[in-house]
């Protein structure tokens, strides 16, 4: 949910973008953190822990915890809490530690 | 390699402050933060600073945060790079940085490290679940993005930041279900609290969470009451329905930097964790290496913000820079944080630092 009328802030968004949530296509705002437009849109599970499965959503929101890593087009273990929303992009929950990327 | 007279790690009070005060005596400054707004938390914090007018009272956190950066930018002779993430310290003195997708070694001649703190955690049966969320994470989401972090939080510790974020809750039309407290009493200032009573919200003192549960996220906690030796009562369970858990059971010092410095460290609780020892300069052991805010010790805003003019000042005058009214501006600073640690609230802050100061 967000927040339309606050008593102290104004809220400054960037532009609608349309972005992917495990081949979900949801909207978000360009530049706000990727875990700020998922909340928004009511998903809270970001990844599953390596060993015991379990759900993991953000903690720290400052880049510093690695509650929430998720895959984002393709790069595993992207901190989702600080980086930025942009157009088209798709994001996937991450399942454990997330496969290396081998380039040929 | 990029070469300077003093480098400053992190943007936040302390280190806007630091980069203000050792501009202005001349030296060449090189500020980095590793988000891409300056400020640290002030950005998050919407309610009125206390204090003296020097100190920016009754101003609030994000206002004070624009016009830090106002006089940063002021600076010819400061270089703000924002989006930069100092990676390691080196033996041979030089720093490295990921900056917006380019390496950089960074050779300086002074270093403040003012990297800040970051969340503590409590441990109970399922605190992994999504839906327990830092109390600075709420404020970020809240404040900073206008999102809501759910609909009825459960807050865990009266300090000020805990009595302040549910007041912020509140303000943003999110139920604060009630604010658990092992202590005894409530920790933070009763101004704070005397206004989540009146609107109505349960302060659980000597009381924990005993577990959180729900499937895939948070559906509620059980809470149970602590004895005067801090042990769980059975049989005095309460179960509250919430969608988030707020932990606001303090901070630690994100002292990484200063370890690979080989600073002289020692734990102090008080303070929040592992901190550096110190001189009367904010000069760690290892000469050359100061320290400003949190990362030296969690306390308020407002002292980091004195912390930083003086590391700013003393580091600018090591390399021979002055100003006029150098030992004025110094001892102000200091005088103005002995006021900010006297009485009672301050017993805690400045019991720790007898422990540090070399």
């Amino acid at each position: 949910m967000r927040i339309d009328e606050h008593p102290v802030l104004t809220f400054t968004r960037g532009k609608k973008v349309t972005f992917y949530f495990d081949g979900k296509k949801i909207e978000g705002y360009e530049g706000e953190p990727i875990a700020a437009a998922l909340h928004a849109a009511g998903v809270k599970v970001l990844r599953h822990s390596h060993k015991k499965n379990r759900p993991r959503g953000f903690y720290c929101a400052i880049g510093n915890c690695s509650s929430c890593l998720m895959v984002v087009d393709g790069v595993p273990n992207v901190r989702v809490c600080v980086e930025k929303l942009r157009e088209g992009m798709q994001v996937e929950t991450q399942k454990g530690r997330g496969d290396l990327i081998v380039e040929d | 390699m990029l070469k300077t007279d003093i480098a400053i790690i992190g943007a936040g009070p302390a280190g806007l402050n630091a980069a203000i005060s050792a501009a202005a005596m001349g030296a060449k400054v090189l500020l980095l933060d590793r988000d891409d707004r300056a400020g640290g938390q002030l950005i998050k914090q919407t309610h009125k600073f206390f204090g003296s007018r020097e100190l920016h009272a009754s101003l609030r956190g994000i206002d004070i945060a624009s016009l830090l950066l106002a006089r940063v930018r002021e600076f010819d002779n400061i270089d703000f790079r924002l989006g930069a993430t100092v990676l390691g310290y080196y033996e041979d003195g030089v720093i490295t940085a990921e900056y917006r997708g380019n390496f950089l070694k960074i050779k300086a001649d002074r270093y403040v490290i003012a990297t800040g703190a970051s969340e503590k955690i409590l441990p109970f049966p399922n605190n992994d679940l999504p839906g327990v969320y830092g109390a600075g994470a709420v404020q970020t989401l809240t404040n900073v993005y206008g999102v809501l972090p759910g609909k009825r939080v459960i807050m865990v510790g009266s300090g000020n930041i805990g009595l302040i974020v549910s007041y912020q809750l509140l303000q943003a039309g999110v139920q604060v279900a009630g604010i658990v407290e092992a202590a005894p009493g409530i920790g933070g200032y009763l101004v704070h609290a005397a206004k989540i009573r009146r609107a109505g919200v349960p302060i659980y003192t000597s009381h924990t969470i005993k577990e959180a549960y729900g499937d895939s996220s948070v559906q509620g906690a059980v809470i149970w009451q602590l004895d005067e030796k801090w042990q769980p009562l059975n049989g005095t369970e309460k179960d509250i329905e919430a969608d988030v858990i707020c932990i606001a059971v303090g901070l630690t010092p994100l002292t990484e930097l200063l370890w690979q410095a080989g600073c002289q460290m020692k734990y102090v609780p008080q303070l929040g964790g592992h901190v550096n020892l110190r001189d009367e300069n904010l000069m760690t052991s290892v000469p050359g290496i100061y320290v400003a805010g949190d990362v030296s010790g969690v306390e308020e805003a407002s002292a980091a913000m004195l912390e930083g003019k003086l590391a700013g000042l003393a580091a600018a005058k090591s390399l021979g820079y002055s100003i006029e009214n150098y030992d004025e501006l110094w001892q102000q600073a200091i005088s103005q944080l002995d006021g900010l640690r006297s009485g009672p609230a301050g017993e805690k802050i400045r019991s720790g630092l007898k422990m540090l100061v070399r």
